[in-house]
């Protein structure tokens, strides 16, 4: 684990990525695509949150464990925002008594 | 990895080097920041579900937030997160000094962020969009306005009161790196600072877009 050191380099540049990433992110924001700016807008943040994660964070040296830990963190924010959801859009295909 | 066998400084008793010390910290960390994604997730879905319910009372609100300034926050933001991992990258080759040159570069941009955050905050209060039964809100009675900006505030507030946390938590680091406390075998408390500052960066790159760039293109 210690000693992998990371070159100035590479930092620099995924600041640079991040630059671009932010100006595509506020380019995109001006254009009506209807349901697709939302859909844009977050791929773009995964984007620009996953290179932080990769290159900033060092998960990329980071230990087998670390690593599950850090999908885990996600797939488990990922479980509870299908189930909400899943909730949210279903609730009135049912005929029935009504939540609210 | 033996290199570091000997008890050198900054070892923990329960831990059998400085190798073991850093990878059970580092996993800890992460451990907390997965509850941190959970406690930001909670946020971020009563966000969805409210803007999908009222999605043009969401984009007209979405239009009170200054662009220019949110876009120029999240500039500081990212600096500072390079600043950050130059900090964590200067720690890992023991250069204290450079260390600390860093986190302060960090503090002072998180500094930057909070205080334009802050003028932000008081346009709003001027203009009447705190919620509460002060708020008024031209061109929509939709009471869903009055929730996006709960939600800002909710959301934003959170993440400010991270940077705040994470600014005294750089003091902190500011002053071992003054001691000379970092060594290449002992420099995991700053990767640790880092992994919290990336965090909240992460967090502030998913807020600006869904909350200032919402509804941009109707303008």
């Amino acid at each position: 684990m210690s000693g992998h050191v990371t070159s100035k380099k590479i930092y620099f540049a995924v600041f640079g990525a991040l630059m671009i990433l932010t100006a595509i992110t506020v380019g995109v924001a001006t254009l009506d695509l209807g349901q697709l700016n939302t859909v844009v807008a977050l791929a773009v943040a995964g984007c620009k949150a996953t290179v932080v994660i990769w290159y900033f964070m060092e998960v990329r040296h980071a230990r087998p464990l670390t690593k599950l830990t850090v999908v885990g963190g996600i797939l488990w924010l990922v479980i509870m925002l299908i189930l909400l959801f899943t909730d949210y859009i279903s609730r009135d295909w049912m005929a029935g008594p009504q939540a609210w | 990895m033996s290199d570091h066998s000997s008890h050198g400084s900054g070892l923990a008793h329960q831990f059998d080097d400085l190798d073991q010390q850093l990878d059970a910290t580092t996993l800890g960390m992460w451990l907390f920041l997965a509850q941190e994604i959970m406690f930001f997730g909670g946020l971020f879905a009563a966000y969805t579900i409210y803007r999908n319910w009222h999605p043009e009372a969401f984009a007209a609100a979405s239009h009170h937030l200054d662009i220019k300034l949110g876009g120029f926050n999240t500039v500081v933001l990212i600096f500072s997160s390079l600043t950050m991992a130059l900090g964590v990258r200067a720690a890992q080759m023991g250069k204290n000094k450079a260390v600390f040159n860093y986190l302060f570069a960090t503090f002072m941009l998180g500094n930057v962020f909070l205080v334009v955050k802050a003028f932000e905050y008081h346009h709003k209060w001027v203009e009447g969009l705190i919620p509460g039964p002060w708020f008024r809100f031209e061109g929509s009675t939709d009471p869903a306005v009055q929730m996006f900006f709960n939600l800002y505030f909710a959301m934003t507030g959170m993440h400010a009161l991270h940077m705040i946390i994470g600014g005294g938590l750089l003091i902190y680091f500011m002053v071992q790196a003054r001691k000379n406390r970092y060594h290449e075998g002992y420099y995991g408390p700053v990767e640790i600072m880092g992994l919290y500052w990336h965090f909240v960066d992460i967090v502030w790159i998913f807020l600006f877009p869904l909350l200032y760039l919402l509804g941009l293109h109707n303008s």
